[in-house]
């Protein structure tokens, strides 16, 4: 990087390349504030005060179902990661804590889901979620994305409670306070920063999902914003104002989301938690 | 000791009893969770893979008869073959593509007084966080020649001549949305692999350009060998991604996954099969054998892994 030239290729190459991952995002988007046939036309052009037109989100906002799908996304997400964290830390506590018999065989056990898609088990994740009543339900998702990523939640929270000094547990032990206070009110607050990074790695995958909303909740106003979307557009396939509007209504939020949690995110990719 | 005295600790201060009743208390929850939604299906699925349904609803067993139609009957192993070797072509695409460009992309990122890093390594893995579903309509636009926009920009390049119905066609359809998932998931190797190559500390390749290397020779003959092991990682990771993938060719081409179900995988087949479409009724029966065959696929891939890559492998620790 010394001689000018070198870096002026190399920023060359790494400015096309955010040009390349960018574009589509952004001529969706643009386009999805135009009217038609400025979006046919003029597709590249940002959108202009004369060729303004919401047409498309009106329709995508319409009938109320996407508010819904939204909010069914939130529920499913915010419940995954709440029960994740919970029962994950509470168990990666238990696992490094506690030394009993069968210790090492259950973390094996919890790990083996890191790498085995759990998606290969759908034929009797329907038939066991139909015996329970729960189709059409988010209870249904919220189960199965918390079995999703509880094995890696463990792993993660594992290596962090590790990291926890013994003389504070010890301390709260002569001090005469229960397990169950020394995890909740001294452990726990100490986590919390491994949580974030767990809470990162298991929302966008989750809020992403077609399989399982496909599988388990499809109709019934239970889908959520991805699946909705996708039946939305499936609907819609001719009505261009009304397809670029329902995906930069599903791209916006978790554009969104990424800008505030990115910092965290690349710091758990790069930390070492992920190896 | 320190595990020790901290179960003399327990032992000390409560009865077995209560020792136990913590261990149920903290485990029983993610244990109960990750068994019942994730163990069992797996189980109960590879076991219903050897079960067949009779006419009157009951299951009997079939011993591996569904194993041998799937791999030899030619209504089943066509497609069966069609999708696996699809779904190979799948996978070296993103060997082929998807990793040497994210391997590029974290070497430039990882040299030293690069500015706007940040930015660049934050823009660049974007699209890696959107929906797999919002990825495959945006490109079906941008591909689509009702609107014309790859035409107009390759027309603008002077390549125009080359644009065709590329997601339309059997030849190239399956090329065309295994480069689309490359351009969506380009950011994880780039991320893992950058994290590696920073781990590499300075000094490593001060001595190297002290002993008259460039930055390129540094890069293949110092950071590359000690980045091995991620590379490792990261093919694996892609091959167990690349089996289970499914969402991408759903949404853009439908369960059919046509033309003639020329860009058909794995996932895409076991969706077809197991709840029917257009052309046959459900089966589960086989669908459950398909997700089995999909599982010894994973399985191989990670054992090739465990076995062959990961043990060879030198690590080192700075």
């Amino acid at each position: 990087m010394r001689k000018p030239v070198s870096a002026f290729v190399v920023h060359g190459i790494l400015a096309l390349y955010t040009c390349l991952a960018l574009f589509p995002i952004i001529l969706v988007i643009m386009n999805s504030f135009k009217a038609k046939r400025a979006i046919f036309n003029t597709p590249l052009q940002p959108p202009m005060p004369w060729n303004v037109d919401l047409i498309g989100y009106t329709k995508v906002f319409g009938d109320g179902a996407i508010a819904n799908y939204y909010m069914n996304s939130i529920v499913v997400t915010v419940g995954t990661i709440f029960f994740t964290l919970l029962f994950g830390a509470m168990a990666a506590w238990a696992l490094t804590e506690y030394k009993f018999r069968w210790n090492t065989l259950l973390a094996i056990f919890l790990s083996l889901g890191i790498m085995v898609p759990i998606r290969l088990g759908s034929v009797s994740i329907i038939s066991l979620v139909s015996d329970l009543n729960l189709i059409n339900t988010l209870t249904a998702l919220i189960l199965v994305y918390v079995a999703q990523n509880l094995p890696l939640a463990v792993f993660i929270l594992s290596e962090f409670i590790q990291q926890i000094p013994k003389d504070l547990r010890e301390a709260g032990r002569c001090d005469g306070l229960s397990e169950y206070h020394i995890f909740f009110y001294i452990v726990l607050p100490l986590l919390r920063p491994a949580m974030a990074t767990v809470a990162v790695f298991t929302m966008i995958p989750v809020w992403n999902d077609l399989w399982f909303p496909l599988l388990l909740a499809p109709t019934g106003g239970k889908q959520t914003i991805t699946l909705g979307v996708q039946q939305f557009l499936g609907q819609y396939i001719t009505d261009w104002n009304a397809v670029l509007a329902a995906l930069s209504t599903a791209i916006v939020p978790v554009l969104v989301m990424y800008v505030i949690f990115s910092r965290q995110l690349i710091r758990g990719l790069t930390s070492g938690a992920v190896k | 000791m320190a595990s020790n005295s901290s179960q003399q600790h327990q032992l000390v201060g409560m009865s077995r009893a209560a020792y136990l009743r913590v261990l149920v208390v903290f485990l029983a929850p993610a244990i109960l969770i990750y068994t019942m939604f994730s163990v069992y299906p797996l189980i109960d699925t590879i076991i219903s893979s050897f079960y067949t349904k009779q006419n009157d609803g009951s299951h009997v067993w079939n011993g591996i008869n569904n194993f041998t139609a799937l791999l030899t009957d030619p209504t089943w192993s066509q497609p069966f073959w069609n999708a696996f070797w699809n779904n190979c072509k799948f996978f070296l695409i993103h060997m082929l593509v998807q990793n040497p460009i994210g391997l590029m992309l974290a070497a430039l990122l990882s040299l030293p007084v690069l500015r706007f890093r940040a930015a660049y390594r934050t823009l660049i893995f974007m699209p890696t966080m959107l929906s797999v579903v919002i990825i495959g309509f945006t490109w079906q636009l941008i591909l689509s020649p009702l609107w014309g926009i790859a035409k107009m920009l390759l027309g603008y390049v002077g390549l125009g001549f080359l644009f065709g119905p590329w997601l339309g066609e059997e030849s190239t359809a399956l090329l065309t949305i295994s480069l689309i998932s490359v351009w969506q998931f380009v950011g994880i190797p780039m991320i893992l692999i950058y994290t590696a190559l920073l781990a590499i500390p300075d000094e490593l390749i001060d001595a190297a350009t002290v002993d008259g290397l460039n930055q390129f020779q540094a890069f293949f003959y110092v950071k590359l060998p000690l980045i091995w092991p991620t590379i490792g990682l990261v093919s694996v990771l892609t091959f167990v991604n690349n089996f289970n993938a499914f969402d991408l060719i759903y949404a853009m081409k439908g369960a059919l996954a046509g033309p003639n179900f020329s860009a058909d995988i794995m996932g895409t087949l076991f969706y077809r099969v197991f709840f029917g479409n257009q052309l046959q009724l459900g089966d589960t029966s086989m669908g459950a054998t398909i997700a089995t065959m999909m599982f010894l696929i994973i399985l191989c891939g990670l054992m090739v892994y465990l076995f062959l890559i990961q043990r060879r492998m030198q690590r080192y620790t700075f």
